[in-house]
This record gives structure tokens, sequence and C-alpha cells, in this order.
């Protein structure tokens, strides 16, 4: 400013150029203050909704409540193993099929599709991806548990597997897409063969983007409870195949929010504390890689 | 002198584009052959049609034949990765494999391929580095990251890539155009010397370079072969005016 304006310079100038400063300095403070205000309201429900379970949950969280199972209906104690344990079991079983589907899907559409076939793919996978879950959920009875005769862990793991799919799928082609030609060009010009170029340079250098999808993913359908009313079920008790009903975190949260004791009501604020500390340590790990990811 | 590979027709059109047309050259055996012209001639575009690297480009088609020794390497049944064993390619832009250590990019293509014995290993990454004289430069790093090399090892390093798995033509897409004079220096000397054992293709916009690394010299323009014989009566006496034209910098 005090460079600009030179003493010869004519007042009126001056006057313009001091109103133009103002008048910058003005929006500018009105813009901080709206995106600060933004800020905060972003921040705040997430804070509440964290303070809230941290507050309810850690005063009815307890031992008992990671070894034991629930008790009948109305009686005091009881905790949700369980329910994690379950919820365990349908995540590995989904991460068995829909991370393989998800990243060798994600090889064709990057590495091999042609561009019809590839356009179809992905729009598939996207419409996948925006249906409500408990629609997936309804899908899934009617494909596996009707003709099985009954609801199963096997039928719950596919539903979360369905949901899995298109964001392994869609992240993972994304981080493939990420990798330069010329590392598969160099990989090929060594002689090696389309497919081991593609399985130990591409994907190799993918890894962790790839991760961090994966774990995403996991994030995603840990909490996922929708698509497991018509196909997991739940089950009060410990479940010996996977055949039959599986308890599971979500759901038995659900079922114990809604019912009229104020004990079951603690037991499902300890079990929503636990699903979203787990939720909460995926999404971090999740970042770590991310952001390994993009040094090299 | 016999040649070791031959273009005879090669068309390469990509969509509409018909990038390299009808294009004859024979490459000698044991020699290093420069392929000149001004950007977008189709240089690199017939040099990445001798490995079949245009295989991967969704719309790219190549034509007519190329004869390495005798056979067609556009051939019904002839495998490609079989043909990339034997012609080795070296790029523009150093590549070397981010996630390996120097030791391991220089045995990539047996690694990749998954075969290797470990003493055979440590011979082949010894004499494959000596020969691009870089072996006293990295002999004490050898499990370190191939990026924390400069450009011009890094160069080096690719060349010590392809040479390890002993192939019988090199194809170089203007490997010292990212490096200082001493790199490229070193990598010229280097040329000179792989010939006793290689056939040399090798991209060049630098002149200077082309006349002092080359046997042959062919000049490209618009895709078409323009001119191709001994590099020193291209560089002294060339037939066309385009190929003065362009070597004395003349251009239009
Ligand atoms: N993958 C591709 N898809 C479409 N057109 C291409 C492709 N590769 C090359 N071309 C076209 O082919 C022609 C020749 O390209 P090429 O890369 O062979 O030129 P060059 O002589 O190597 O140039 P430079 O000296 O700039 O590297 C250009 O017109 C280019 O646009
Ligand atoms: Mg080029």
């Amino acid at each position: 400013m005090n460079t600009m304006t030179s003493a010869n310079q004519p007042v009126v100038e001056q006057r313009t150029a001091l109103r133009s400063l103002f008048l910058r300095n003005a929006k500018n403070t009105i813009m901080t203050l709206l995106m600060g205000g933004a800020l905060l309201a972003v921040l705040f429900p997430l804070g509440l909704i964290f303070v809230h379970i941290m507050k309810m949950g850690l005063s009815s969280i307890s031992l008992d409540f990671f070894l034991h199972i629930p008790r009948p209906t109305g009686e005091a104690g009881g905790g949700m193993a369980n329910g994690m344990v379950g919820s365990m079991v349908l995540i590995g079983m989904a991460s068995l099929l829909g991370i393989p589907v998800g990243i060798f899907g994600a090889i064709y559409l990057s590495e091999y599709g042609g561009s019809r076939i590839s356009t179809v793919i992905r729009f598939c996978a996207d419409v996948l991806s925006g249906i409500p879950s408990i629609i997936t959920g309804m899908v899934v009875y009617s494909m596996l548990v009707v003709p099985m005769k009954g609801f199963s862990a096997l039928a719950g793991a596919f539903a979360l597997a369905l949901i899995m799919i298109p964001i392994v799928l869609r992240t993972t082609e994304e981080q493939l897409k990420m990798v330069p030609i010329s590392l598969r060009e160099a990989s090929l010009a060594l002689g090696v063969p389309l497919w081991r170029t593609t399985l130990k340079v591409t994907l190799r250098s993918a890894l962790t983007g790839v991760t961090t999808g994966i774990l995403l993913a996991i994030a995603r359908v840990a909490g996922e409870t929708a698509p497991l009313i018509f196909t997991a079920l739940g089950n009060q008790f410990w479940s010996s195949k996977l055949t039959q009903p599986i308890a599971a975190l979500p759901l038995q949260i659900f079922s114990f929010a809604i019912a009229p004791y104020d004990d079951w009501h603690r037991l499902a604020w300890a079990g929503a504390l636990v699903l979203v500390v787990t939720m909460f340590a995926l999404s971090l790990t999740a970042r770590y890689f991310g952001r390994t990811g993009h040094k090299n | 002198m016999n040649s070791k590979v031959k273009l005879d027709d090669l068309n390469v059109h990509f969509g509409g584009t018909h990038a390299v047309k009808g294009v004859n050259i024979d490459f000698p055996a044991n020699s290093v052959t420069a392929i000149i012209g001004p950007s977008g001639c189709g240089k690199s575009t017939v040099l990445r049609a001798v490995n079949r690297m245009h295989d991967m480009t969704p719309g790219a088609q190549v034509t007519g034949r190329i004869l390495l020794d005798d056979t067609d390497i556009y051939g019904r049944g002839v495998d490609p990765v079989a043909i990339r064993r034997k012609i080795g390619m070296v790029f523009q832009k150093p590549n070397p494999f981010p996630a390996m250590s120097i030791y391991d990019n220089v045995i990539a293509g047996y690694k990749l391929n998954g075969r290797m014995r470990r003493d055979e290993a440590d011979e082949i990454v010894e004499s494959s580095l000596q020969r691009v004289a870089l072996w006293d430069e990295v002999k004490d790093r050898l499990k370190s990251n191939a990026m924390e090399l400069s450009g011009g090892q890094q160069q080096r390093l690719c060349i010590a890539r392809t040479i390890a798995v002993r192939p019988e033509v090199i194809l170089m897409d203007e490997p010292a155009s990212a490096l200082d004079p001493i790199s490229t220096m070193k990598i010229e000397e280097l040329i000179e010397e792989l010939k006793e054992r290689y056939t040399i293709i090798i991209v060049t916009h630098n002149m200077q370079q082309a006349a002092r690394v080359s046997d042959v010299t062919a000049f490209f323009y618009l895709g078409e072969l323009i001119e191709c014989g001994v590099t020193k009566k291209i560089f002294t006496t060339p037939d066309r005016k385009q190929t003065e034209d362009y070597i004395t910098g003349r251009f239009g």
C-alpha cells in the first residue's frame, strides 16, 4: 500500500484505494467468520455424539460386557460377547468374499477391460453402493434365506459382502489408475507377463491405498444393522453353525435399545461405545495407511 | 552386415491417426542405429512396435512385419512375452521400481518372473552394475531404495536391469534426455561398449549424440522414413534435402 501510493498522487485516488482496501479487509473478515461458523457446525454435532456416547457408554461398560452373553429378558447383568464375536465372524466372512471380488473386479476394470463393459460394471457398482442397505437385506432374504429355509450367518455375511464390493472395487480401481503406466511398461519390457506385472508391480505399488479402501469398507459394514435384520437375524446365545442365525453387535444394540428395561438400555450404550471406538480406530488406521501411501 | 531386426512395410495407426507410414529399415546386428526426426514424427511409435508395447494401447493397430532374425514378431502364435525377453527397452524417463532396492531392481526381470538362485543373483547384480559403471557408486548400499539414486544413476540402473536379463536387442527411447552432460557421456560410453554384444536402436533429439554413438542413422518425418544410411554419410552428404535441413537445424 505505502509503496504503491506516492505523495504526488491525487487525494481522490488515494481515498478510493483506501476504501477498496477497507472493503477487501471486511470481506476477508466476513468470509473467515462464515467458514469458522461452518467448521463449528460440522464439529459440534460430531463432538456432541461422541461425548454423549462416551458418557453413557463408559458408565455402563464393564468386564462382564465383554465376557458374557445377554441374560434372559428383564434380568440385570450380562454382556454382548456373542454379538461382538458374531460381528467379527460376519465381517470376516464378508471380507473373504467382498475383498477378492472387489479387487479382481478393479483389476479387470483398470488393466484388462474394454471400455464398453467397464462402463457397465462401473455403473452397476455405483448403483449397488447407492442402494439402501435395508433393500440389500431384503434381496438376500429372498435369494438365500427363503431357499435355505432359515436365517443364517452365511446370509448375513453375503449381504455385508454386497455392500463391501462396490467400495473396495471403486477405491482399488482409483488406486490402480494412479500407478504410472511407465512402471507397468518397465515390467512388461523385461519380459514379465501381464498378469504377473499386474499382481507384483501394479497392485503392489497401490497396496497402501488399496488397504485404506479395504479398512474403510470394513468400517462401513461394521455398523450396518438393516441388512442383517432379514439375514443374520440375531441370536441371544452363542451360535455354533454358520447356517444358524448369529448375533451381531449392531443388531443387539438395536434390540436392546428398544426394549423397555433400563439395564438393557445401559448395555445398548456400552455396545454403541464399543462400535464407535472400533470404527474410529479403523478410520484412523485407514488414514494412516492413506498418508504413508502418498509418500512413495 | 546381416540384419538383426528388419521392418517390412510397418504401419501403425492410432484410431484415425496414421502415425507410422510404410516403413522399411534393416537394423544391422552388433551396431547402433539412431532414429532422429522432429517431435511427433513417430520415432517412439516405431521403437515401441519393435517390442510389442502397443499391444497394451487400446486402439493401436500395427500392420506389416517386424523380423527378429527370421521370425515375424507379429506372426501368429508368437508370444509377446518371449519377444520382450529378447528385445529389452530403456525408456526416456528413468523408471526404476520404487518399492524395490537397488539390488532387487537389477534382478527385477528374474524376480518378477519368480525364478532366481541367490548365488546367481549376486553375480548378475555385480556384473550388470559393473557394465553400466554403477557398481563402485552403489556397492555399499545395494539394499537401499532405488529412488535414492540421482536421475543419471537411476537411468544407468534401468540399463543394468535391461542387460541383466540378457536380451539380444536393446531399444532406447531418448535415454539421456533427462540427464546432465556427465551422466550423458557415461551412457554414451556405455552404448559404445554394449554394441559388442547387443544390437542397439536409439531414439535421440540430440544430433551430436546421434553422430557420436551411432553407426547407422534413420531420419523420420511425419511418420515416414525419409532417409536411412551410414551415420557419417547422413551427417555429411545426405541424399535428401529434408535430411540436410533437419541436421543443420534449418528446418521449416
Ligand atoms: N497412444 C497414442 N494414442 C494416440 N496417438 C498417439 C499415441 N502415441 C503416439 N500417438 C501419435 O503418433 C504420432 C507419433 O508419436 P510419437 O510419440 O511416436 O512421436 P515421437 O517422434 O516419439 O515424438 P517425440 O520426439 O516428441 O517423442 C503423434 O502424432 C502422436 O500424437
Ligand atoms: Mg518419443
